[in-house]
């Protein structure tokens, strides 16, 4: 089972850097929204360092939003996903290989890049770190909920804006805790309980998002 | 082994086929006819759990195939209308990567026997999207020479195909057939399966 998981990565990792052209559009989408920001609002320090966390983390969910549909979308129509659910394993498991896949090549990126563009925002060291620590906890959860929405909509025409209706409301929460993190630690106030509630969120959707994105593919196969 | 009772599909609200019934014992092939859109390919995703029947049951070795699960997909293997391989992957990778999450890993030396077999030695590192269609049909059939599971469901496994590839490809089902497995497919092609017993079954007669 765990080879399995393996066998997922590597694919999907293999893939991202065969096709380096999706996983640096995603990267760009991001630096270009958080980068506007500050042209727009103008050199105001007070105000872009109140709005920072909240612009960098909806820019996060945005860049993140833009590459779910392909996360199942090749497989599905070259054949491959029809394969990896006849796979004698459990497909919960594939899943969780997708979704890990997902996240080195989106999340781990956004998050890497982060505190460089926080510097725009005059973001103290603090606020640095704890906005990077915040997005390493936030972001695998971004992909596992948003991986069920994916795996419904998958094959429908116009799939794109459909799956930000479903999962950008399910990304609330992580938005809340995640920015709220960041605004505790600028405003030197503890910054831990936000981090230890996306660390819940982390769990729980960790464990849940396989199974229903599992049952999604099945009903969307059919 | 394979057990079909009373099959029926409905896609949309157009009811495909009903009362869909056959048995399939080792050694044996079904050569599933019927015109376009007769439900061929409707009928090989029920076989294989990929959909699910409105109504009738499946069975693998006297046991539903819903309550099998797992076991059963170990013991078989699908080829649809796709080829299931990625353009950006070489036809060694393709292969090795499609057995691997088969769960049924081969070693680089098997999968270039195995592209040597089917007429791809010397594009091995090549990547697929500079393949022609009857080439990456070939590397997805690549998967079946060392393949040993009981079932093989084959979804029009001759098409871009030419006389050559659908000789050994015919080959590779008559040896499987010989080996006391069982096969399923679809064809338009007038094909000559080397050995075993070819049964054929009309959908919407």
């Amino acid at each position: 089972m765990l080879s399995l998981f393996f066998a997922i990565v590597g694919r999907d990792l293999k893939l991202a850097l065969r096709r380096q052209a999706d996983l640096v559009s995603a990267l760009f989408f991001f630096i270009i929204v958080v980068s506007l920001f500050p042209l727009g609002v103008g050199p105001e320090m007070d105000m872009l360092r109140k709005m920072a966390p909240g612009i960098l983390w909806v820019a996060a969910l945005l860049a993140t939003m833009l590459t779910l549909p392909r996360l199942f979308g090749d497989d599905y129509r070259d054949g491959t996903l029809e394969q990896l659910v006849l796979a004698p394993q459990p497909l919960p498991v594939t899943v969780l290989g997708k979704m890990a896949a997902h996240w080195l090549t989106s999340g781990l990126p956004l998050t890497l890049l982060a505190p460089v563009l926080g510097l725009q925002f005059d973001l103290s060291a603090e606020g640095l770190m704890v906005l990077t620590l915040a997005l390493l906890v936030g972001t695998p959860s971004l992909s596992a909920i948003g991986a069920i929405g994916a795996a419904l909509t998958l094959g429908l025409r116009g799939g794109g804006v459909l799956v930000s209706l479903l999962v950008l409301p399910l990304y609330i929460p992580v938005l809340i805790f995640g920015a709220g993190a960041v605004d505790a630690a600028v405003s030197g106030l503890g910054f831990e309980a936000h981090l230890s509630l996306l660390g819940a969120l982390l769990a729980g959707s960790l464990f849940f998002a396989p199974w229903a994105t599992a049952a999604a593919l099945k009903i969307s196969l059919e | 082994m394979l057990e079909a009772s009373q099959l029926e599909c409905v896609r949309g609200d157009r009811r495909l086929f009903a009362g869909v019934s056959f048995r399939l014992e080792g050694g044996e092939l079904l050569n599933l006819q019927g015109k376009n859109g007769a439900g061929k390919t409707s009928l090989l995703r029920m076989l294989v759990g990929l959909a699910q029947p409105v109504a009738g049951e499946i069975a693998w070795r006297g046991v539903a195939i819903r309550k099998l699960a797992e076991d059963y997909r170990a013991e078989l293997c699908y080829m649809g209308h796709h080829n299931a391989i990625k353009e950006e992957l070489t036809p060694l990778e393709n292969l090795l990567a499609s057995a691997r999450l088969a769960g049924e890993p081969l070693s680089d030396e098997q999968a270039l026997e195995a592209l040597y077999a089917v007429g791809l030695g010397g594009r091995e590192e090549l990547q697929a999207k500079y393949l022609s269609q009857g080439q990456k049909r070939r590397v997805a059939l690549a998967r079946l020479i060392h393949e040993r599971r009981a079932l093989w469901v084959l979804d029009e496994p001759f098409v871009a195909l030419d006389v050559a590839a659908v000789d050994m490809v015919a080959g590779l089902i008559g040896a499987h057939l010989q080996r006391g497995g069982l096969a399923v497919m679809t064809t338009h092609q007038a094909v000559n399966i080397p050995a075993g017993a070819v049964r054929e079954y009309r959908l919407g007669a």
